[in-house]
């Protein structure tokens, strides 16, 4: 596939909105606790206008059958950076039988840095047989195609549902890091791939890891059981430290083209990272959609900013994002990227009979007189780990796990807090879902030119 | 990630257990001691230079208060006299690894009188935070600082005037280096022995129960409302020890130099075990998350790869230990500024390896 197959999207307004939610958002009915009930839980995928025809047409890879599959299985990455040479790690002791044998990156040290390390282990080292070393912007599409039965895809999160799109069109089973897109027109691609994985009985597991902690599981468990009673509010925060500071422009080396600047530094740019809601508290964003058994809010308005100078990136380092549900059930998530500040990554579900706290040692729920009522007791999986145990396991088993939908839902809920912000503007969910707004360089190659926008001033940036 | 500690309690406490997990995994071995990097000794020589010219100042060794440069963040340095003692246990009950007994001398020293706090720790992670890029200078810029964490590392436990957590060996080395560029006098981790004799203060080697409390965080009292299996807590609440040195016992375990290995019996000056693998490597005090019979200043615990296991960018940081929510260091200064080549060793002791 060419470099210029990058610029996929499409930004012609879709005829019918993905998800029409409006009306049934109006009469949504839940539960006696505030949740949407299970029958009321709509499969994205079914209600999308989306067309799968391409997916008939790709090859099936041979191990993808109703069989359990038994033959050794070759794994390529893309992207190697630290999450993407953790995956790999997570994937070779998923299962003996996998070996390592391509690698992609934007750079040739950068993918030996990882397989040299890969390598180096004593647990999984002999797995690491890496013959397709490949760097540059088409990498993923070299490793894709060479012959490798499992992805995972670690880039940067601008270029996720182009190598998400690759990898389904090729047959392979995949691990997809989140976020899922940046953008709208990114996430309605990523719902087009799932649709067409499904299809395609292609095993496609997502990186919201909490859905795979059981500690986490077991206290979600016990919200939608009804241990809090009626909902009424969820405070949701990430507080930490800030991610990878952008470096001034007199580090630049002489030469370097934009898009390859932007690359080198792609926490910095919307395109690339998403910002900060989208990258990181986005594994918050999932924590409210799953509470809410993936229902979408109706819409949010946000604030949001800078602190300290973003030395020509265009990423602000806090948010505050309120949405509220067509019941009356109110949502806030904060993020802050700073130093010297208060930090917690913090979950408040509050209900009429209780309120779950996690964040802070074991989960628990306190009653509204402050005793607890429920503890999580027991020993925590390494989630990061059991991700992988899932997605191999399904793939012996020949019933490929894809119900990760939520990669795509998660995702868009952080988008739709972050355009809120950048706006100004309270934001609907179908505006959220079909905004045509495209952040992707059109050129995408690493010498090209591409100013990115400045920091989004509410008020006056639009996003739809 | 939060309640990870079930894991490490879960394990059968046989007497004198350690309360962290052991793993069966073999050690890697390390690459043989690194060549001497001569662009980087020609930093260390830079720096020793300016701790000689900042060390004639030296006063009578007396306690002081630093305060980084540009910052706002400080921490109290306590001397520790020259002297001789009895390291290990006599204990006939005590774990095997303290003993046999034998008798260690000791060159005097400086101790810092509580354990790293976060307000100093984030600015070695965070040059901003550190005011270094408004006061730039070209030796500190050049040195070796933490890639940036994927979680946020204090896991809610609380930042400002607690003890800094869940780092490598290697990130405690390179903070004393970095700590003594910002500061101009030399720093390192200390070895068990400095560690241990600090930690005795030329009294007995461990506290009664019954007030151990009044000295030490641990599993009794550690917990909080909102942390019901323990926390650390602010740093240097509890009372010091007989040389001031507060939290040497409980709060969070804290690393040593040496390679966790079985002692010898003859007697040694300035003993230091130089690490030849990654793992183990001799880690001290017991944490909040200890019982009270290995909170002492004798028992030994040994780092394992485990403790680093899911950080999500293994294998490619050598920073952070995610899992050890209950360890941290602090870090000594020799009354003697010792040759470059021994700075050298101990800014680069125990190169960090996976055997994960």
């Amino acid at each position: 596939m060419p470099v210029e197959a990058l610029s996929f999207v499409d930004t012609d307004a879709m005829s019918t909105p993905a998800f029409p939610l409006s009306t049934q958002l109006k009469t949504m009915t839940t539960s006696s606790n505030n949740v949407p009930s299970s029958s009321e839980r709509r499969d994205f995928l079914k209600k999308s206008g989306v067309a799968a025809g391409a997916a008939a047409a790709a090859g099936f890879p041979s191990i993808i059958s109703a069989q359990s599959v038994t033959n050794s299985l070759k794994v390529g990455l893309v992207g190697a950076g630290g999450r993407g040479s953790g995956a790999a790690a997570q994937a070779l002791s998923a299962d003996k039988n996998t070996v390592l044998t391509a690698v992609a990156d934007i750079d040739q040290a950068i993918v030996s840095r990882a397989v040299t390390r890969l390598s180096g282990s004593q647990k999984f080292g002999t797995q690491v047989k890496v013959d397709n070393a490949l760097f540059g912007l088409d990498a993923y599409d070299k490793v894709i195609n060479s012959g490798v039965d499992v992805v995972l895809l670690a880039s940067p999160p601008g270029f996720r549902p182009a190598h998400l799109k690759a990898a389904v069109d090729a047959g392979k089973h995949i691990f997809c890091e989140k976020p899922a897109a940046t953008d709208a027109p990114g996430i309605r691609s990523v719902m087009e791939s799932q649709k067409a994985a499904q299809a395609k009985n292609i095993a496609l597991v997502c990186g919201f890891c909490w859905r795979y902690n059981n500690m986490i599981s077991a206290a979600i468990e016990q919200v939608h059981g009804g241990a809090l009673g009626r909902l009424v509010a969820h405070y949701s925060t990430y507080y930490t430290n800030p991610v990878k500071p952008m470096p001034p422009e007199s580090a630049r080396p002489a030469g370097m083209g934009d898009v390859e600047w932007q690359v080198r530094n792609w926490y910095n740019f919307v395109w690339l990272s998403g910002d900060s809601l989208v990258e990181q508290a986005v594994h918050n964003a999932d924590k409210i959609m799953w509470v809410m058994k993936d229902q979408p809010p109706a819409s949010c308005v946000s604030v949001g900013g800078r602190s300290v100078p973003a030395n020509g990136g265009n990423i602000y380092d806090h948010f505050e994002a309120n949405f509220v549900y067509p019941n009356g059930y109110r949502v806030f998530l904060a993020n802050r990227q700073s130093t010297g500040c208060f930090n917690g990554t913090l979950d408040y579900v509050m209900g009429t009979e209780g309120t779950l706290f996690l964040g802070k040692g074991k989960p628990r729920i306190e009653t509204p007189d402050g005793k607890i009522k429920w503890q999580w007791e027991g020993e925590e999986y390494d989630m990061y780990q059991k991700e992988h145990d899932v997605l191999f396991a399904s793939i012996r088993s020949g019933k490929p796990k894809n119900d990760d939908l939520n990669l795509a839902t998660s995702s868009l809920l952080a988008i739709m807090g972050r355009d809120a912000a950048y706006s100004g503007q309270e934001v609907t969910w179908e505006q959220a879902m079909n905004s045509t707004v495209s952040l992707l360089p059109t050129q995408m190659d690493m010498s090209a030119k591409f100013e990115a926008p400045g920091l989004a001033i509410p008020g006056r940036t639009k996003v739809s | 990630m939060t309640a990870r500690l079930a894991t490490m309690v879960a394990l059968a406490l046989m007497a004198g257990a350690a309360t962290v997990p052991v793993s069966s995994r073999q050690p890697a071995a390390a690459p043989a001691a690194p060549a001497i990097d001569p662009k980087e000794m020609a930093v260390v020589e830079k720096l020793r230079a300016m701790f000689l010219e900042k060390a004639k100042g030296d006063q009578a060794a007396k306690a002081y208060t630093v305060t980084l440069p540009n910052t706002t963040a400080s921490y109290g340095m306590a001397p520790i006299p020259a002297g001789s003692f009895e390291m290990g246990s006599a204990d006939p009950k005590a774990p095997a690894d303290q003993k046999p007994t034998r008798t260690v001398t000791l060159d005097a020293f400086w101790m810092m009188t509580t354990e790293v706090n976060w307000d100093a720790y984030l600015m070695f992670m965070f040059a901003d935070q550190a005011s270094e890029k408004t006061n730039p200078d070209a030796l500190v810029d050049g040195l070796s600082r933490p890639t940036a964490p994927h979680l946020e590392m204090s896991f809610g436990r609380g930042n400002a005037g607690f003890p800094a957590i869940s780092m490598t060996a290697h990130a405690a080395n390179k903070y004393a280096q970095w700590l003594s560029a910002r500061t101009g006098e030399y720093y390192r981790v200390p070895t068990e022995a400095e560690w241990e004799y600090a930690c005795r203060a030329g009294g007995a080697p461990a506290v009664e129960e019954a007030q151990l409390a009044d000295v030490a965080w641990y599993q009794k009292n550690s917990p909080t409302g909102e942390f019901t299996d323990g926390t650390y807590h602010k740093l240097g609440t509890k009372k010091p020890n007989a040389w001031g040195l507060h939290d040497m016992l409980g709060n969070v375990m804290e690393w040593t130099s040496d390679q966790y290995a079985p002692y010898p019996a003859a007697a040694a000056t300035n003993p230091w075990v130089k690490p030849t693998t990654s793992y183990p490597i001799a880690v001290r005090g017991g944490s909040w998350n200890d019982a009270a019979t290995r909170v002492n200043c004798t028992v030994r615990y040994k780092s394992d790869a485990v403790w680093k296991e899911r950080d999500p960018q293994l294998p490619t940081s050598v920073w952070y230990m995610t899992d050890a929510e209950w360890l941290g260091f602090r870090l000594v200064r020799p009354s003697k500024v010792p040759s470059a080549e021994e700075m050298y060793r101990a800014w680069n002791n125990g190169v960090e390896v996976d055997p994960y």
